[in-house]
């Protein structure tokens, strides 16, 4: 297919004796706004440290625009486009906020020269993600919420295809979620695939074209917003019998 | 213009050193700068894993002692002069690091610096079995009578160490402000969130372990000459870890200057302490200040006058 830009094929994973992903497949389409979700312990975040390269798979493929990443290191993966956000917010905790997206800036895109536009850059983005005013405070000084931002911040910096959105939005207030998602939806405009992996069901369902839920490793359902609410499996799998 | 300010700064630093030599004759002052001047390329060599980097090493003697041997092998061997003495040290050290950058940088924090720490204990059983370059009992050393330009063998040393220390804080100098220094600094934060952003983290733990390994064994080198003497417990002292840790510690660990302070504070305390009081006092001295640094200034001299100065603004 000409726009798949991600295809996840067969891909299997184990933690010694406990097997976290059973044979998982499915495509994200070029510009395309995908939901993963399943409850907790399913494996949604093993299954996106396998595609960031944070953690090698024990069977399957891997291809990002047709290449086999498979087997790349996490740093070559970013360089080819795929960015992540993290759960628990990972600053770079003696650095400024500007500095931060500075490090994904100098070595993201190391064609682009090492020097003073960098930080003008750095400030474009923060300008975007709206955290322009904390540009010289240091990530340590963040509330939770610029905490989120400077997540995306730092993987927009990162200049992907492929953004992977993980919880960005646990634990924020209602506000705060609508605030992350226009973010988001912006930046889905732009042209960037994003993977969203969120509990907040109100969000996803709103934000989502397709989704695809996990439960005990394997995919169980994929479908629109609409087919997954109407889906038995999945109520299942969240509230049992 | 302004970036030849650092390179002309070294330069000069290095001329008033020479200029010194024809000036001042007491052999005890060029001895005992000398130990500080290699302090603080130790210090400087320290930093750029521990500081930088955030990687501890408690192999400092190990990287020193290599140097020392390997310059022992060679003047054994075939009689190599000094400047060939030091770039064997650092190359063999260099290697040494790159050594254990490849087989114990997938450890982290603790266990990594166990493992420096078994790595000096490993290469000292060798040394202290190896018969050609002294084996337990050492050997000692004796200087060239004569060296070309200058009027005695330890001004010579010290012109030696005076370079080595300007190029280990360009060196550091260079690293910090380049972009390999914002890699390091992002690995030392956060390495899983850095590898994502991008930062190709092994490589750059691997460059950081050579060049400071390397620093470590060009200081190392010259000592057999400096002491005149090679014999395995000095050679793998524990001083070199301590206080090559200590001294970062005390200066600040973020900036080449942290370690150049912290060098020239501590090595001037001790070797007046030396003379002064007793030599037995010299780790005393560190550990002294070491704990008192912890406790109230973690982020070393560097880092208490920022914070002064921003208060003093605000």
């Amino acid at each position: 297919m000409a726009d798949m830009l991600l295809a996840v094929q067969h891909v299997t994973k184990r933690f010694g004796g406990f097997q976290a992903l059973t044979d998982v497949s499915l495509q994200v389409h070029q510009g395309e706004r995908f939901g993963l979700i399943g409850p907790n312990g399913s494996g949604k975040t093993t299954l996106i440290n396998c595609i960031s390269g944070a953690l090698r798979t024990d069977g399957g493929k891997i291809l990002f625009q047709g290449t086999d990443i498979t087997t790349l290191p996490a740093h070559q993966r970013t360089r080819l486009g795929i960015a992540r956000s993290f759960q628990i917010p990972k600053p770079f905790t003696s650095m400024t906020v500007l500095e931060n997206l500075c490090i994904p800036l100098i070595y993201a895109a190391p064609a682009q020269a090492h020097g003073a536009d960098v930080s003008a850059e750095a400030m474009q983005i923060l300008q975007h993600i709206g955290l322009e005013a904390k540009a010289d405070t240091r990530a340590t000084r963040l509330s939770l919420i610029e905490l989120r931002k400077l997540e995306l911040a730092r993987a927009m910096a990162a200049r992907p295809q492929l953004l992977i959105s993980d919880e960005t939005m646990a634990g924020l207030s209602n506000s705060e979620v609508d605030e992350i998602l226009t973010i988001l939806t912006a930046l889905n405009e732009r042209g960037i695939s994003i993977i969203m992996i969120e509990h907040i069901m109100r969000a996803v369902m709103r934000f989502s074209q397709r989704i695809v839920v996990l439960d005990a490793g394997q995919t169980i359902a994929e479908g629109t917003p609409d087919e997954i609410v109407r889906n038995h499996t999945v109520e299942k799998a969240y509230l049992g019998e | 213009m302004k970036r030849c300010v650092p390179a002309v700064l070294a330069l000069s630093i290095i001329g008033l050193g020479l200029l010194l030599t024809g000036m001042v004759e007491n052999r005890y002052f060029y001895f005992a700068t000398y130990v500080i001047l290699q302090y603080i390329v130790l210090a400087t060599a320290w930093n750029i894993l521990g500081g930088y980097t955030g990687y501890v090493n408690f192999g400092t003697p190990a990287f020193f002692a290599l140097g020392a041997y390997m310059a022992t092998f060679l003047m054994l061997a075939c009689h190599a002069p000094l400047p060939v003495l030091v770039l064997a040290g650092g190359l063999i050290s260099g290697l040494l690091g790159l050594g254990l950058g490849y087989l114990t940088l997938r450890l982290k924090g603790v266990f990594f610096s166990i493992a420096t720490l078994a790595l000096t204990v490993v290469l000292q059983t060798v040394m202290i079995n190896w018969e050609f370059v002294g084996g337990a009992k050492g050997l000692s050393i004796i200087r060239p009578a004569t060296v070309l330009f200058f009027s005695s063998y330890v001004k010579f040393l010290f012109a030696v160490m005076l370079c080595l220390a300007v190029a280990s804080v360009t060196i550091a100098w260079w690293i910090e402000h380049s972009w390999i220094g914002r890699g390091l600094a992002a690995i030392r934060d956060n390495e899983e969130a850095a590898e994502c952003m991008a930062v190709p983290t092994l490589k750059l733990k691997i460059l950081a372990t050579t060049v400071s390994g390397a620093l470590m064994g060009m200081a190392g080198a010259p000592f057999p000459l400096h002491v005149t003497l090679i014999e395995p417990t000095s050679a793998f002292n524990l001083d070199y870890a301590v206080n090559s840790l200590a001294m970062p510690m005390i200066g600040g660990t973020t900036t080449w200057l942290g370690p150049l302070v912290g060098a020239i504070l501590l090595g001037t305390a001790q070797q007046t302490a030396t003379v002064t009081i007793s030599s037995a006092l010299n780790l005393l001295i560190v550990g002294v200040v070491l704990v008192a640094f912890v406790i109230l200034a973690p982020e070393g001299l560097v880092g208490l006058v920022r914070r002064l100065v921003q208060r003093e603004r605000a």
